[in-house]
């Protein structure tokens, strides 16, 4: 392993510092009773207390969270059988095809995406709100879901599931007890990456949410449009402290899975 | 088997009709009406109007500015990361930002660019006069770099780690300079993971609406905001639609380029 230059490690201290500052630069104003994110008046926790006094945030708060864990409970299981149902197909061009339809979702742009939800939701006739929202928010994370889990079930030996079926294993036993185990890592991945999906998402949700329901982004979008305010820098402290709890969990599940299987979830 | 595949290919059969395929479809025969429902090609028409040529060219303009400065720095960066001791670690530390919520993110550089700002702060102590840095196209295409460069560094890391070592090994031993080692040898054999960068970069750079809105304050007209501008509040869906389905294209265009070996937008 070669030593780095110290001119390299400037330029990594550097680049670690800009992607930081900003992030820092908003929870330290959240502190300030002054009010602006210029002049650092006083320490006061004032503006997280407004957070949770504020019951209108508290259900938005709550919104998000929610779209989030169901569009990431629902999307895996449809994105996992999928995945199943993707390998089991003997006709490699009818694969092929079917796996370029799954990353269209991916490489659209959000506005893209958001744009013709709007206009399949309305066509349909369903009401623009919590359904839209958490409907979106399933279709556009079912794609990742199939592709986190897609490599797993590939390195699996099709001899375990002839084994299980020699031994006698219904078709449900095998899925239970023999798929749904060996492929459990791509799972929990898949699921942890539609939550953060659901959770960053601004733009489709900005298109397909009626007046009367809101997710974070948007209201964020609304609140930042107005102008500065210091709850919002309450809000990104929470969302900080939430986020790194949230990736230390993923890794150490990943780090788990990964002693088990030896192997790497992901290239 | 058969059995099986097809049962567990329901759900997914449905999702991929109802929200991938349909949406398309939708979007194309919108693109087709006009404010009134009527068939009208008058959209592709208005599309290829000075006006809108213009605009799709700045935006082009803009998403390449991003994108070049996006690889700029990732490279290096990525490239110094799989020389350090705890890799691993370290690439962890460069994604937890992009985790951190886009909007709050854009919202910080709200009050860093602003005039009473940090920036303009230290600006100051030089003598400078404080300055609107917000609503210029520096602040644009900063803000985006900053919210695209995990996504840039992440493929070129997985690129540069699964490189063989031992090929610029020998490249310098054949008497290669670090340059045209690098030229020669890192650079093609990275190429992927710099083409799957430059895909998450480059059509989400054309395709941004929030921070022009944010920080470039209505200055800058990418192809996302017009799509947004129309959908949202001009109400015609149409013209909307139209300027949608030219995204599309370049996306499937892109999708072509790339060889379909697509290893997710934002993932991690």
């Amino acid at each position: 392993m070669s030593k780095l230059t110290m001119t390299a490690r400037i330029y990594l201290a550097v680049v670690f510092v800009i992607l930081y500052a900003p992030i820092f630069y908003l929870i330290f104003y959240s502190f300030n009773s002054g009010g602006t994110m210029y002049t650092f008046e006083s320490f006061t926790m004032e503006h997280y207390a407004a957070v949770f006094e504020d019951t209108r945030l508290i259900v938005i708060l709550i919104n998000t969270v929610l779209v989030a864990l169901l569009s990431g409970l629902i999307s895996t299981i449809i994105g996992t059988l999928g995945a199943i149902g993707i390998v089991s197909l003997k006709n490699q061009k009818l694969r092929s095809t079917i796996l370029s339809l799954n990353n269209v979702l991916i490489v659209s742009p959000d506005v893209v995406i958001g744009a013709s939800f709007l206009i399949l939701f309305t066509i349909i006739g369903v009401k623009l709100g919590f359904a839209s929202v958490l409907v979106s928010h399933i279709a556009f994370s079912v794609p990742i879901v199939v592709l986190m889990v897609l490599p797993k079930l590939l390195e699996m030996n099709s001899s375990l599931i002839d084994a299980a079926h020699d031994l006698g294993a219904t078709k449900r036993d095998v899925l239970t007890r023999v798929i749904l185990p060996y492929i459990q890592p791509g799972i929990f991945a898949g699921f942890f990456l539609a939550l953060t999906y659901s959770l960053d998402d601004f733009a489709v949700t900005f298109f397909v949410t009626g007046n009367g329901f809101s997710t974070l982004s948007v209201e964020i979008y609304s609140m930042a449009r107005a102008g500065i305010s210091l709850t919002v820098n309450a809000i990104s402290g929470l969302v900080f402290l939430v986020t790194v709890l949230v990736v230390i969990g993923y890794y150490m599940i990943l780090r788990r899975s990964d002693k088990d299987a030896k192997t790497e979830v992901r290239a | 088997m058969e059995t099986r595949a097809r049962s567990s290919l329901f759900l997914y059969a449905v999702w991929m009709v109802a929200f991938v395929i349909a949406p398309i479809v939708l979007v194309v025969y919108y693109s087709m009406l006009d404010l009134n429902g009527h068939f009208t090609l008058a959209n592709y028409a208005n599309f290829f109007s000075w006006a809108y040529l213009k605009m799709t060219l700045t935006s082009f303009w803009y998403a390449f500015l991003i994108t070049a400065f996006t690889l700029l720095f990732a490279y290096p960066t990525a490239y110094l990361l799989t020389k350090t001791k705890h890799k691993q670690l370290w690439l962890m530390l460069i994604i937890i930002p992009s985790w951190i919520n886009l909007l709050l993110k854009t919202y910080a550089f709200i009050g860093i660019f602003g005039l009473y700002g940090p920036i303009n702060a230290f600006l100051e102590v030089f003598g400078f006069e404080p300055k609107q840095i917000l609503f210029t196209d520096f602040s644009f295409i900063f803000v985006a770099v900053y919210i695209f460069i995990p996504f840039m560094i992440l493929p070129i890391f997985n690129a540069l780690d699964k490189m063989d070592k031992t090929l610029v090994y020998a490249a310098r031993d054949l008497g290669a300079s670090g340059w045209t080692t690098f030229r020669r040898v890192v650079f093609p054999l990275t190429i992927d993971g710099v083409k799957s960068g430059i895909q998450v970069t480059f059509i989400p750079a054309l395709s941004l609406f929030m921070i022009t809105r944010l920080i470039a304050g209505n200055k800058v007209i990418t192809l996302g905001t017009a799509i947004e501008q129309q959908f949202l509040v001009a109400q015609n869906w149409g013209m909307g639609s139209t300027i949608a389905v030219f995204l599309i294209l370049i996306m499937v265009v892109s999708m072509l380029f790339t060889g379909n070996k697509t290893r997710g937008g934002r993932a991690l």
